[in-house]
Protein backbone atom coordinates (compact mmCIF):
# COMPACT_ATOMS: atom_id res chain seq x y z
CA UNK A 1 0.00 0.00 0.00
CA UNK A 2 2.73 2.43 0.86
CA UNK A 3 4.85 1.06 -2.27
CA UNK A 4 2.01 2.25 -4.43
CA UNK A 5 1.17 5.56 -2.98
CA UNK A 6 5.19 5.90 -3.65
CA UNK A 7 4.87 4.72 -6.84
CA UNK A 8 1.78 6.99 -7.76
CA UNK A 9 3.15 10.40 -6.41
CA UNK A 10 6.60 10.06 -9.02
CA UNK A 11 3.70 8.89 -11.86
CA UNK A 12 1.63 12.43 -10.43
CA UNK A 13 4.65 14.60 -9.91
CA UNK A 14 5.80 13.44 -13.94
CA UNK A 15 2.14 14.57 -14.80
CA UNK A 16 2.21 17.62 -13.15
CA UNK A 17 5.49 18.56 -14.39
CA UNK A 18 4.21 17.55 -17.90
CA UNK A 19 1.00 19.13 -18.19
CA UNK A 20 2.24 22.55 -16.45
CA UNK A 21 5.01 22.51 -19.04
CA UNK A 22 8.13 23.07 -16.65
CA UNK A 23 10.76 20.74 -17.80
CA UNK A 24 13.41 21.76 -20.24
CA UNK A 25 13.75 20.72 -23.42
CA UNK A 26 15.85 17.79 -23.57
CA UNK A 27 14.11 15.44 -21.28
CA UNK A 28 11.12 15.18 -23.52
CA UNK A 29 13.21 14.88 -26.58
CA UNK A 30 15.38 11.73 -25.91
CA UNK A 31 13.61 8.82 -25.04
CA UNK A 32 15.87 7.12 -22.72
CA UNK A 33 12.78 5.30 -20.91
CA UNK A 34 13.24 2.19 -22.83
CA UNK A 35 17.19 1.70 -21.66
CA UNK A 36 16.13 2.65 -18.06
CA UNK A 37 13.14 -0.38 -18.64
CA UNK A 38 16.49 -2.91 -20.01
CA UNK A 39 17.88 -2.02 -17.23
CA UNK A 40 14.94 -2.46 -14.95
CA UNK A 41 14.55 -6.24 -16.20
CA UNK A 42 17.71 -7.19 -15.68
CA UNK A 43 17.71 -6.22 -11.96
CA UNK A 44 14.33 -7.66 -11.66
CA UNK A 45 15.77 -10.92 -13.33
CA UNK A 46 18.66 -10.73 -10.70
CA UNK A 47 15.93 -10.25 -8.13
CA UNK A 48 14.35 -13.31 -9.18
CA UNK A 49 16.97 -15.41 -9.68
CA UNK A 50 18.56 -14.88 -5.84
CA UNK A 51 15.36 -15.00 -4.24
CA UNK A 52 15.89 -18.75 -2.73
CA UNK A 53 12.94 -19.02 -1.21
CA UNK A 54 11.24 -18.85 -4.34
CA UNK A 55 12.99 -21.07 -5.83
CA UNK A 56 12.13 -23.46 -2.64
CA UNK A 57 8.34 -22.64 -3.37
CA UNK A 58 8.63 -24.07 -6.79
CA UNK A 59 11.12 -27.64 -5.98
CA UNK A 60 7.89 -28.68 -3.32
CA UNK A 61 4.92 -28.04 -5.08
CA UNK A 62 2.51 -31.07 -7.15
CA UNK A 63 1.12 -30.41 -10.31
CA UNK A 64 -2.19 -29.91 -9.03
CA UNK A 65 -1.05 -26.34 -7.56
CA UNK A 66 -0.11 -24.93 -10.82
CA UNK A 67 -3.95 -24.77 -11.69
CA UNK A 68 -3.61 -21.69 -9.53
CA UNK A 69 -1.79 -18.98 -11.79
CA UNK A 70 -3.05 -20.76 -14.66
CA UNK A 71 -6.66 -20.56 -13.18
CA UNK A 72 -5.87 -16.69 -12.47
CA UNK A 73 -4.30 -15.92 -16.74
CA UNK A 74 -8.01 -17.86 -17.87
CA UNK A 75 -10.19 -15.90 -15.75
CA UNK A 76 -8.48 -12.91 -16.42
CA UNK A 77 -8.59 -13.51 -20.02
CA UNK A 78 -12.12 -14.48 -20.19
CA UNK A 79 -13.56 -11.70 -18.01
CA UNK A 80 -11.60 -8.63 -20.09
CA UNK A 81 -12.63 -10.03 -23.12
CA UNK A 82 -16.37 -9.91 -21.86
CA UNK A 83 -15.72 -6.44 -20.66
CA UNK A 84 -13.59 -5.90 -23.81
CA UNK A 85 -16.68 -6.48 -26.40
CA UNK A 86 -18.84 -3.50 -24.42
CA UNK A 87 -16.15 -1.04 -24.90
CA UNK A 88 -15.86 0.25 -28.12
CA UNK A 89 -12.73 2.07 -28.20
CA UNK A 90 -10.63 -1.51 -26.94
CA UNK A 91 -9.72 -4.35 -28.64
CA UNK A 92 -9.68 -7.83 -27.35
CA UNK A 93 -6.12 -8.06 -27.86
CA UNK A 94 -5.43 -4.56 -25.17
CA UNK A 95 -7.83 -5.34 -22.86
CA UNK A 96 -6.26 -8.76 -22.58
CA UNK A 97 -2.87 -6.69 -22.18
CA UNK A 98 -3.84 -5.27 -19.31
CA UNK A 99 -5.38 -7.76 -17.74
CA UNK A 100 -2.10 -9.43 -17.96
CA UNK A 101 -0.53 -7.50 -15.23
CA UNK A 102 -2.47 -9.29 -13.08
CA UNK A 103 -1.93 -6.50 -10.13
CA UNK A 104 1.50 -6.06 -10.78
CA UNK A 105 1.29 -2.31 -11.92
CA UNK A 106 4.84 -1.19 -12.23
CA UNK A 107 6.18 -3.28 -14.56
CA UNK A 108 2.92 -3.63 -16.55
CA UNK A 109 2.53 -0.30 -17.22
CA UNK A 110 6.07 0.56 -18.54
CA UNK A 111 5.94 -2.86 -20.55
CA UNK A 112 2.63 -1.82 -22.10
CA UNK A 113 3.51 1.99 -22.62
CA UNK A 114 6.77 0.55 -24.35
CA UNK A 115 5.41 -1.60 -26.66
CA UNK A 116 2.11 0.00 -27.73
CA UNK A 117 1.42 3.36 -26.30
CA UNK A 118 0.95 6.05 -23.70
CA UNK A 119 -2.92 5.32 -23.32
CA UNK A 120 -3.21 1.72 -22.56
CA UNK A 121 0.10 2.46 -20.19
CA UNK A 122 -2.42 4.08 -17.89
CA UNK A 123 -5.04 1.99 -18.45
CA UNK A 124 -2.72 -1.11 -17.22
CA UNK A 125 -2.03 1.02 -14.18
CA UNK A 126 -4.99 2.31 -13.19
CA UNK A 127 -6.78 -1.20 -13.81
CA UNK A 128 -3.65 -2.97 -11.70
CA UNK A 129 -3.60 -0.91 -8.90
CA UNK A 130 -7.35 -0.96 -8.45
CA UNK A 131 -6.99 -5.13 -8.63
CA UNK A 132 -4.35 -4.70 -5.98
CA UNK A 133 -6.49 -2.12 -3.46
CA UNK A 134 -9.59 -4.29 -4.40
CA UNK A 135 -7.79 -7.67 -2.97
CA UNK A 136 -6.68 -5.82 -0.18
CA UNK A 137 -10.07 -4.64 0.76
CA UNK A 138 -12.44 -7.76 -0.12
CA UNK A 139 -10.63 -10.43 0.18
CA UNK A 140 -12.29 -11.37 3.45
CA UNK A 141 -15.53 -11.70 1.49
CA UNK A 142 -13.80 -13.07 -1.61
CA UNK A 143 -13.27 -16.13 0.69
CA UNK A 144 -16.13 -15.82 2.48
CA UNK A 145 -18.29 -16.73 -0.63
CA UNK A 146 -16.39 -17.96 -3.11
CA UNK A 147 -13.46 -20.12 -1.42
CA UNK A 148 -10.20 -20.13 -0.11
CA UNK A 149 -8.21 -19.77 -3.04
CA UNK A 150 -10.76 -16.19 -4.07
CA UNK A 151 -8.12 -13.95 -2.27
CA UNK A 152 -5.32 -15.39 -4.17
CA UNK A 153 -7.10 -15.42 -7.49
CA UNK A 154 -8.04 -11.73 -7.05
CA UNK A 155 -3.99 -11.13 -5.42
CA UNK A 156 -2.64 -12.17 -8.79
CA UNK A 157 0.82 -11.40 -9.45
CA UNK A 158 0.65 -9.85 -5.81
CA UNK A 159 -0.75 -12.77 -3.88
CA UNK A 160 3.40 -13.41 -3.58
CA UNK A 161 3.93 -10.17 -1.15
CA UNK A 162 1.50 -7.42 -1.14
CA UNK A 163 -1.57 -8.98 -0.68
CA UNK A 164 0.31 -12.63 0.74
CA UNK A 165 -0.79 -11.26 4.54
CA UNK A 166 -4.40 -10.29 4.23
CA UNK A 167 -4.99 -13.73 2.40
CA UNK A 168 -2.92 -15.67 4.76
CA UNK A 169 -5.02 -14.37 7.24
CA UNK A 170 -8.15 -15.30 5.45
CA UNK A 171 -7.59 -18.59 3.88
CA UNK A 172 -5.13 -19.71 6.76
CA UNK A 173 -1.54 -20.45 6.86
CA UNK A 174 -1.85 -24.08 4.37
CA UNK A 175 -2.70 -21.50 1.67
CA UNK A 176 0.42 -19.07 1.96
CA UNK A 177 2.68 -21.52 0.15
CA UNK A 178 0.07 -21.55 -2.42
CA UNK A 179 -0.13 -18.20 -2.77
CA UNK A 180 3.69 -17.88 -2.79
CA UNK A 181 3.70 -19.63 -5.55
CA UNK A 182 1.27 -18.37 -7.75
CA UNK A 183 2.07 -14.80 -6.74
CA UNK A 184 5.65 -15.90 -7.87
CA UNK A 185 4.98 -17.54 -11.30
CA UNK A 186 2.54 -14.83 -12.19
CA UNK A 187 5.16 -11.83 -11.32
CA UNK A 188 7.66 -14.52 -13.82
CA UNK A 189 5.21 -14.30 -16.49
CA UNK A 190 4.19 -10.63 -16.56
CA UNK A 191 6.81 -9.81 -18.85
CA UNK A 192 6.37 -12.82 -21.41
CA UNK A 193 2.69 -12.84 -21.41
CA UNK A 194 2.14 -9.30 -22.44
CA UNK A 195 4.81 -9.44 -24.90
CA UNK A 196 2.79 -12.64 -26.35
CA UNK A 197 -0.30 -10.43 -26.62
CA UNK A 198 1.05 -7.59 -28.20
CA UNK A 199 3.37 -8.77 -30.60
CA UNK A 200 2.25 -11.92 -32.16
CA UNK A 201 -0.14 -11.99 -34.74
CA UNK A 202 -2.90 -14.11 -34.23
CA UNK B 1 11.02 -6.41 -26.62
CA UNK B 2 12.47 -9.93 -27.16
CA UNK B 3 15.37 -8.05 -26.15
CA UNK B 4 13.99 -6.88 -22.36
CA UNK B 5 12.79 -11.04 -21.73
CA UNK B 6 16.57 -11.92 -23.13
CA UNK B 7 17.79 -9.34 -20.56
CA UNK B 8 15.35 -10.91 -17.45
CA UNK B 9 16.89 -14.33 -17.92
CA UNK B 10 20.33 -13.17 -17.95
CA UNK B 11 19.42 -11.47 -14.99
CA UNK B 12 17.53 -14.54 -13.62
CA UNK B 13 21.22 -16.75 -14.34
CA UNK B 14 23.28 -13.97 -12.92
CA UNK B 15 21.27 -13.65 -9.75
CA UNK B 16 21.29 -17.07 -9.05
CA UNK B 17 25.21 -16.91 -8.54
CA UNK B 18 24.76 -13.09 -6.93
CA UNK B 19 22.01 -14.67 -4.59
CA UNK B 20 25.33 -14.90 -2.19
CA UNK B 21 25.90 -11.90 -1.46
CA UNK B 22 23.14 -10.42 0.37
CA UNK B 23 24.80 -6.79 0.38
CA UNK B 24 24.61 -6.99 -3.18
CA UNK B 25 20.67 -7.70 -3.42
CA UNK B 26 19.97 -4.93 -1.24
CA UNK B 27 21.51 -2.58 -3.82
CA UNK B 28 19.24 -4.47 -6.41
CA UNK B 29 16.29 -4.01 -4.38
CA UNK B 30 17.42 -0.28 -3.90
CA UNK B 31 18.27 0.31 -7.65
CA UNK B 32 14.87 -1.65 -9.05
CA UNK B 33 12.40 0.71 -6.65
CA UNK B 34 14.51 3.75 -8.51
CA UNK B 35 14.50 2.40 -12.07
CA UNK B 36 10.67 1.62 -11.58
CA UNK B 37 10.29 5.50 -9.90
CA UNK B 38 12.28 6.91 -12.90
CA UNK B 39 10.38 5.06 -15.44
CA UNK B 40 6.87 6.09 -13.66
CA UNK B 41 7.93 9.54 -13.72
CA UNK B 42 9.07 9.67 -17.32
CA UNK B 43 5.32 7.96 -17.56
CA UNK B 44 3.66 10.59 -16.26
CA UNK B 45 5.62 13.74 -18.16
CA UNK B 46 4.51 11.13 -21.08
CA UNK B 47 0.92 11.54 -20.19
CA UNK B 48 1.30 15.07 -18.90
CA UNK B 49 2.47 16.16 -22.31
CA UNK B 50 0.41 14.22 -24.51
CA UNK B 51 -3.28 15.94 -24.86
CA UNK B 52 -5.04 13.94 -26.30
CA UNK B 53 -4.40 11.44 -23.47
CA UNK B 54 -4.97 14.14 -20.59
CA UNK B 55 -8.30 15.24 -21.87
CA UNK B 56 -9.89 11.28 -22.07
CA UNK B 57 -8.05 10.73 -18.14
CA UNK B 58 -11.77 10.31 -17.24
CA UNK B 59 -12.67 7.31 -19.82
CA UNK B 60 -9.39 5.80 -19.35
CA UNK B 61 -9.65 5.38 -16.00
CA UNK B 62 -13.42 3.92 -16.37
CA UNK B 63 -12.36 1.58 -18.23
CA UNK B 64 -9.70 -0.03 -16.37
CA UNK B 65 -11.95 -0.49 -13.19
CA UNK B 66 -14.62 -1.79 -16.01
CA UNK B 67 -11.40 -4.39 -16.95
CA UNK B 68 -10.44 -5.00 -13.41
CA UNK B 69 -14.35 -5.90 -12.37
CA UNK B 70 -13.90 -8.60 -15.67
CA UNK B 71 -10.62 -9.88 -14.59
CA UNK B 72 -11.50 -10.12 -10.94
CA UNK B 73 -14.99 -12.23 -11.47
CA UNK B 74 -12.89 -14.41 -14.11
CA UNK B 75 -10.46 -14.67 -12.08
CA UNK B 76 -12.36 -15.46 -8.64
CA UNK B 77 -15.34 -17.95 -10.44
CA UNK B 78 -12.14 -19.83 -12.05
CA UNK B 79 -10.99 -20.17 -8.57
CA UNK B 80 -14.00 -21.25 -7.65
CA UNK B 81 -14.27 -24.22 -9.80
CA UNK B 82 -10.52 -24.90 -8.92
CA UNK B 83 -11.08 -25.06 -5.32
CA UNK B 84 -14.47 -27.14 -5.52
CA UNK B 85 -13.07 -29.42 -7.81
CA UNK B 86 -9.38 -29.76 -6.42
CA UNK B 87 -9.09 -28.54 -3.03
CA UNK B 88 -12.06 -28.75 -1.15
CA UNK B 89 -12.01 -32.38 0.37
CA UNK B 90 -14.76 -32.11 2.65
CA UNK B 91 -16.87 -34.39 0.83
CA UNK B 92 -15.12 -37.39 1.19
Amino acid sequence: MKGSLIILSFFALGLILGVTNSLPEFLLKTDFSMYALYILMFLVGIGIGADRKSWKVIQTINVKIFLVPLGVMVGTAIGVTIVSLFLPNLTIREAMAVGAGYGYYSLSSIFITQMHGETLGVMALLSNIIREVATLLLTPLFVKYFGKLAGIMSGGATAMDTTLPIITRYSGKDYAIISLFSGIVLTILVPVIITFILHTSL
Amino acid sequence: MITVLLLMVAGILAGLWLGKFPSIMKVNDRLISWAIYLLLFLLGVGVGTNKAVIQSLDSIGLQALLLTIGALIGSIGMGWVIYRAFFHLNNH
